[in-house]
Parts: structure tokens; C-alpha cells; sequence
């Protein structure tokens, strides 16, 4: 179980390492290939669209991702961890440290623009500070009501358009 | 004050019922997955219990850290037994119907909210890290709870009767919530914890608010029912939800997947 702990005070170098094989990648390149991992569950938006990656920085030979939890008990966490480090490995590099960080606690203002439109597109209303869905994110409709304060996932709630009769998940704004 | 021998020992102590509480009730709330009324709300009990577990996580999890003995967050909630248990009562008490699971939520969420907001500004870091993520979880609960209790409390003539059955069984439970002890005492010297009995005029609050809006009466303050927090006594439901709890463990030890 990953426990909540403070972390140590790190260090991070600004410039990549340099092995035997050349200079390793720099972070920009690597925010990248973060940026190409889908979120477990949904995964029409990457992980750093989310907002759950929080951190990424070399400390020596190794590197160092720093992530936070959607919902503390978010089912996806373990698998989100596991896919981090697959990708980077699969990109050639060796040693990956994944840290949990959970303060400040995730919010959904850390969702992008680009993964907020995204989400809308793909039929899922994103997150607004209103405390309900904006518009259907089928017909646009603003006739909606709410079916359930919980949906298929913890992020999300239920509702349906009162227009298109849809019903639809809204991704919850915390 | 509490040297700091005493002050690790309450911490210890506190990160059980913080982390027991969640355990137990969450736990209880799982219960009802795949068997609740419609699938709106076994889906919203199913995403509320996760909420506990993943909370009991980082509780026990910090508790399991503080102990130091080399238990984990797993030993502490699969191999320890009744006596052991540190969680509040009423979060132990049965189901019951539908509405008593939604009463016991609400008088839970409504202490819950107001400790965790009252825990964020915690002396202890990892403490106000752990209870301002969980507090962001819970207004949710509190919200979904207490519209639930005035929708049925507020509702029929027997939805309004079986939600006042649940508060008369249940109320004698949350004088607990408010009890003090020395554990408390240490925290509140420290910084590290509110008074318990400091939460009791918003709680009470919320609750004349939600229950006058539900129609309910709230039964006449008997003697609190305590035993649990300190683990004196807990009552006798808590043994079985531990026989289904932690049978894997008992009947495999050190099973893993």
C-alpha cells in the first residue's frame, strides 16, 4: 500500500546525465512521451492532461516521476504507476523511480485545455467550477439533470439531456 | 505537556481510529455491491466505499509507518482482532435497510467533513496532507448523504418511518464522536488534532438543518455509547464483519496476489 509519507529534499539536476551511450533525453522531450500514455480509464486523455503527473526530474543516472493519486482510492493508481514506467522504459530508459506525492491534493484544475476538449469530444462533460456539466456533450443542449452524484468511475457523475435524452458521464470538479 | 514518548504513542493510537474508521465503514458500505435498490445507487455505495478504503490506505498506511515494528497497512487491518479495532461504533453497526445505511452515512459524513477540514490545518504535515485529500472525497459523501435522508426522511409515510427507526437506533452512537480521552488530549497539546468536543456545535447544526428538512425527530441524548475508539467494547457486530473481512487471511496466511 503506498503510504503517505513526505518526501526527502531532492536535488534534481537541470541536465540530463550523460552514459556510455551519449547523453540520455532531456525532460521536455520526456513530458512528450508522458504526454502519449492514456490515462487507464479513460483514455481518450494522456496522464499529463489529467494533471497527475506532477513532477519529472533527473537525480543522477536515475529519473525521478512524481505522481498523485485522482481519488485516494482510485482503483487505476497501481496501473497508472505500472504504465509510466513501461513507456519510459520502452523509450530506453533504465532506472525509474515513481514517487507518490499527495499534497497539494489533486484537483480537476489541473486538467488541461487540450485533455478538457478531449474529454468533451469523446462524450464526457468536462469538469466546471458551476458544479454541473455546461452543456450535453452530444447536442449541446443546456436542459440537463443530474442522475447520480457517482458514475462508472470515482471522477465521475451521471447525467442525462433533457433535449437529446442521452444520458451521459460528467467528469466531477474537486 | 506530553513528552514525546507519549505524543508517538497518541499519534500511533489516533492513526488507528482515523484509519479503522474508514476500514470498518467502508467495509460496511461494500456490503451492499450488487445488491443495493437500482444501479445508480449501488454504483454511487460501490465509488463511496472505495472512497473509505483508499483513505484507510494512507491512515494506516502513516500508522504502520509511526509503529515502526515492520507491519504494513494490510497486517494492521487483516491480521489484528476485535479488541484491537480502534473505529468508532456506529461505524460497526449493521446495514439494516437501505435508509438505516444512509442515516448511519450521514451522521458519519456529517462529523467526518468537519474533522477533516478541522485536520488540514494539522502541525503534522503528512496528517493535513492526507486529511486534505480526503476531505475533498467526503463533502461529496456528506452532500449525497444528507439530500438522501430529507428525500426519504421527507418521503412516504414508510420511507419517513423506516428513516426514523434508523435514527432512534443509530443516535445513541454519535455521542462518541464527541468523546475525549488522553490520546486526544496529547494531540490537541501538539497541534495535531481539534478537541473532539469542539466539532459538536457544527455537527449539531447540520444535523437540526438536514433532519428538520427531513421531517425527522432526533431522539432525546441518552448516555453516549462508547467502547470503540478506545476499544473497551465494541459490540458484538464487529467480530462478524472481521470473520468476512479477514477470512482470506486467516484461512491462507500471508496470501498475496
Amino acid at each position: 500500500m503506498p503510504a503517505a509519507r513526505s518526501q526527502p529534499p531532492s536535488l534534481p539536476s537541470r541536465d540530463p546525465p550523460s552514459t556510455s551511450q551519449g547523453r540520455a533525453p532531456d525532460l521536455a522531450r520526456i513530458w512528450a512521451w508522458l504526454d502519449a500514455v492514456p490515462d487507464p480509464e479513460i483514455p481518450v486523455i494522456s496522464l499529463v492532461d489529467l494533471g497527475t503527473i506532477r513532477d519529472v526530474a533527473w537525480q543522477e543516472d536515475r529519473l525521478v516521476v512524481t505522481v498523485t493519486p485522482t481519488y485516494s482510492g482510485c482503483p487505476a493508481s497501481a496501473v497508472i504507476r505500472l504504465d509510466i514506467e513501461t513507456a519510459l522504459r520502452a523509450h530506453g530508459i533504465g532506472r525509474v523511480e515513481i514517487r507518490t506525492r499527495i499534497a497539494p491534493p489533486w484537483t480537476t484544475d489541473w486538467l488541461t485545455e487540450k485533455g478538457r476538449a478531449q474529454l468533451e469530444e469523446y462524450g464526457i462533460a468536462p469538469p466546471s467550477a458551476a458544479g454541473g456539466p455546461a452543456r450535453c456533450p452530444r447536442c449541446g443542449s443546456a436542459e440537463l439533470t443530474r442522475v447520480s452524484q457517482f458514475g462508472s468511475t470515482p471522477c465521475k457523475a451521471q447525467w442525462r439531456c433533457q433535449s437529446c435524452l442521452e444520458p451521459f458521464d460528467y467528469f466531477k470538479c474537486i | 505537556m506530553a513528552d514525546s514518548t507519549s505524543e508517538h504513542m497518541a499519534l500511533r493510537e489516533f492513526l488507528l481510529r482515523m484509519g479503522d474508521n474508514t476500514l470498518i465503514l467502508g467495509h460496511r458500505v461494500s456490503e451492499w455491491c450488487g445488491r443495493a435498490p437500482v444501479l445508480e445507487e449501488d454504483i454511487a455505495l460501490a465509488n463511496i466505499a472505495l472512497d473509505l478504503i483508499g483513505q484507510t490506505q494512507m491512515w494506516l498506511g502513516l500508522a504502520a509507518e509511526v509503529q515502526g515494528d515492520g507491519r504494513s497497512a494490510d497486517d494492521l487491518a487483516f491480521l489484528r482482532d476485535v479488541s484491537q479495532f480502534r473505529n468508532l461504533l456506529l461505524c460497526e453497526m449493521p446495514n439494516g435497510d437501505f435508509g438505516q445505511t444512509l442515516m448511519r452515512q450521514f451522521l458519519f459524513d456529517a462529523w467526518h467533513d468537519c474533522q477533516l477540514r478541522q485536520l488540514s490545518a494539522s502541525t503534522d504535515e503528512r496528517v493535513a496532507a492526507i486529511a486534505a485529500k480526503a476531505a475533498k472525497e467526503v463533502a461529496y459523501h456528506l452532500e449525497r448523504s444528507a439530500e438522501t435522508v430529507i428525500a426519504l426522511g421527507d418521503g412516504s409515510a414508510e420511507s419517513h418511518a423506516r428513516m426514523q427507526a434508523a435514527l432512534d437506533y443509530l443516535y445513541p452512537y454519535v455521542g462518541e464522536l464527541f468523546l475525549s480521552d488522553p490520546v486526544d488530549e496529547a494531540l490537541i497539546a501538539a497541534g495535531i488534532a481539534p478537541d473532539p468536543r469542539s466539532l459538536r456545535p457544527a455537527y449539531d447544526e447540520t444535523l437540526t438543518r438536514v433532519l428538520g428538512a427531513a421531517t425527522l425527530t432526533i431522539p432525546q441524548a441518552r448516555r453516549p455509547r462508547g467502547g470503540g475508539r478506545d476499544g473497551k467494547m465494541h459490540t458484538e457486530h464487529l467480530g462478524h464483519l472481521l470473520t468476512s473481512m479477514q477470512w482470506m487471511q486467516r484461512a491462507y496466511p500471508g496470501a498475496t496476489w
